[in-house]
């Protein structure tokens, strides 16, 4: 193991590091929107919106993450009238071609986590909001949405880790994020252990701030 | 359709080996990965420190750092390991790793890590009172392991087991990256000769959705199957 090597090459991992967050953070962030969405259509009653809502956690869920990056990247591209519309602006590019098939993805795991999260909350609760004469937009945003963002926090800190580590899939479209650049290195100098241990090391210090992080959240809302 | 005829003219024959080997890969890797969380499950469950560290510290590391990283590693490594251990042994020349070999250990280390966690979790959610049984009735720990323990603790890891099976199935379509032919390498392959990415990316899709679905029914008759009572 060569130290010298290792805080050479650090720098450049770190940069790529930025990519890499930004990455996670923009689809978890528009991930959530997509997985209340559906978890609502899931949760609403109307049987159309609930197979829509299930097949589409069905088939994300059932695919490899590799699969959708690479239809959205190349495939989407070879479709004429995407090509000729405004979509193309957005499509040719692979930074957003990857912040698109991440937020679908992430997107179909976090509805099923919030689907079962609301489907815990307590009938009583809910009957008692409504009888204290709360409409229903109030009774989801002030007491079923709080109380199921409490529920889900344990398993979407855990898809929060897997959508970190699903980014580096980034790479396989030309993408340097911090697994992109740790390839290169590689490949170019043929040390892979220590390119490991030092990206290695990046990652699990980001899964480590990740976790306590939703550890921090589940003490600070904990109602019992 | 005619994209995916048998024979020379389609790549129906082409896809359809490909689909083998996925399968083969999922296969040798969750049995390797199973190999492992019997080591690392008994290390995290014993008594001693240092072996408890060995076993968290082998979860942590293959959880937390991204699947597509260890497959570089050992693409790029296996060779250089292989030969650095065959030099010890006096050969000197070089050792090209095949690549279903490299696919197949990269994942099955990965799922063995996840599979360390279920295996863990289920000898603990076994009744302890199943353990002092045992060891009252006079039964050797080897033994009573393999009778008493384990054939309970497969029937409520089951469950558990399925979802790692889901998920070393789709990291194997990580492999293709080391140019190993499966799904997604010959999707590939496909793709860049026909010009028609859209068609056989959707393609592949609907290939591993029929495998997860396949696999979700199988999973499903055995856990009826083993929680029948008795």
């Amino acid at each position: 193991m060569d130290l010298d090597f290792m805080l050479e090459h650090l720098p450049r991992l770190l940069k790529a590091t930025k990519l890499t967050i930004q990455l996670t953070l923009s689809s978890l962030f528009f991930g959530i929107f997509v997985g209340v969405f559906f978890a609502i259509l899931r949760t609403s009653g109307n049987k159309i919106l609930y197979y829509i809502s299930y097949y589409y956690s069905y088939i994300l869920r059932g695919t490899p993450l590799l699969v959708q990056i690479f239809i959205i990247y190349f495939g989407l591209g070879q479709v004429e009238w995407i090509r000729e519309s405004f979509l193309w602006v957005v499509l040719k590019e692979p930074y957003s071609c990857a912040i698109i098939a991440f937020t679908l993805n992430t997107g179909a795991y976090s509805s099923e986590i919030f689907r079962s999260a609301f489907e815990t909350v307590n009938k009583g609760i809910v009957e008692a909001a409504e009888g204290l004469g709360l409409n229903k937009l109030n009774t989801f945003f002030k007491i079923k949405l709080p109380i199921a963002i409490r529920q889900s926090l344990p398993a979407y800190g855990n898809e929060m880790i897997l959508m970190l580590k699903g980014t580096s899939l980034a790479s396989t479209v030309t993408l340097l994020d911090l697994t992109g650049v740790a390839k290169h290195i590689i490949s170019t100098t043929f040390r892979p252990v220590e390119v490991f241990i030092v990206a290695g090391s990046i990652y699990l210090l980001m899964t480590f701030i990740i976790h306590n992080f939703i550890k921090f959240l589940e003490k600070r809302y904990n109602y019992n | 359709m005619g994209l995916l005829a048998y024979g020379d003219t389609g790549w129906g024959d082409e896809l359809f080996f490909a689909t083998l080997m996925t399968i083969a890969v999922a296969l040798a890797a969750i049995f390797i990965g199973f190999f492992l969380a019997a080591i690392f499950a008994s290390f995290k469950l014993s008594k001693n420190k240092i072996l408890n560290l060995i076993g968290s510290f082998y979860t942590t590391v293959f959880r937390g750092v991204p699947e597509l990283l260890v497959i570089y590693l050992f693409f790029f490594g296996g060779s250089g390991a292989v030969m650095y251990v065959a030099k010890i042994f006096g050969y000197d020349g070089y050792i090209e790793v095949n690549a279903f070999l490299t696919g197949a250990f990269s994942i099955g280390i990965i799922s063995g890590a996840y599979s360390t966690e279920v295996f863990r979790g289920a000898v603990q959610s076994i009744d302890k009172g199943q353990f002092e049984a045992s060891e009252v009735l006079g039964f050797k720990k080897k033994i009573y392991y393999y009778k008493i323990i384990i054939p309970q603790m497969l029937r409520l890891a089951l469950p558990n087991i399925s979802n790692v099976w889901q998920i070393t199935l789709k990291d194997t379509s990580l492999i293709s990256v080391t140019g190993l032919v499966e799904i997604m390498r010959q999707s590939y392959i496909a793709a860049g000769y026909t010009r028609d990415p859209l068609f056989f990316y959707s393609f592949a899709a609907v290939l591993y959705l029929f495998l997860t679905f396949l696999s979700m029914k199988m999973f499903n008759r055995l856990e009826k199957n083993y929680s029948k009572g008795y």
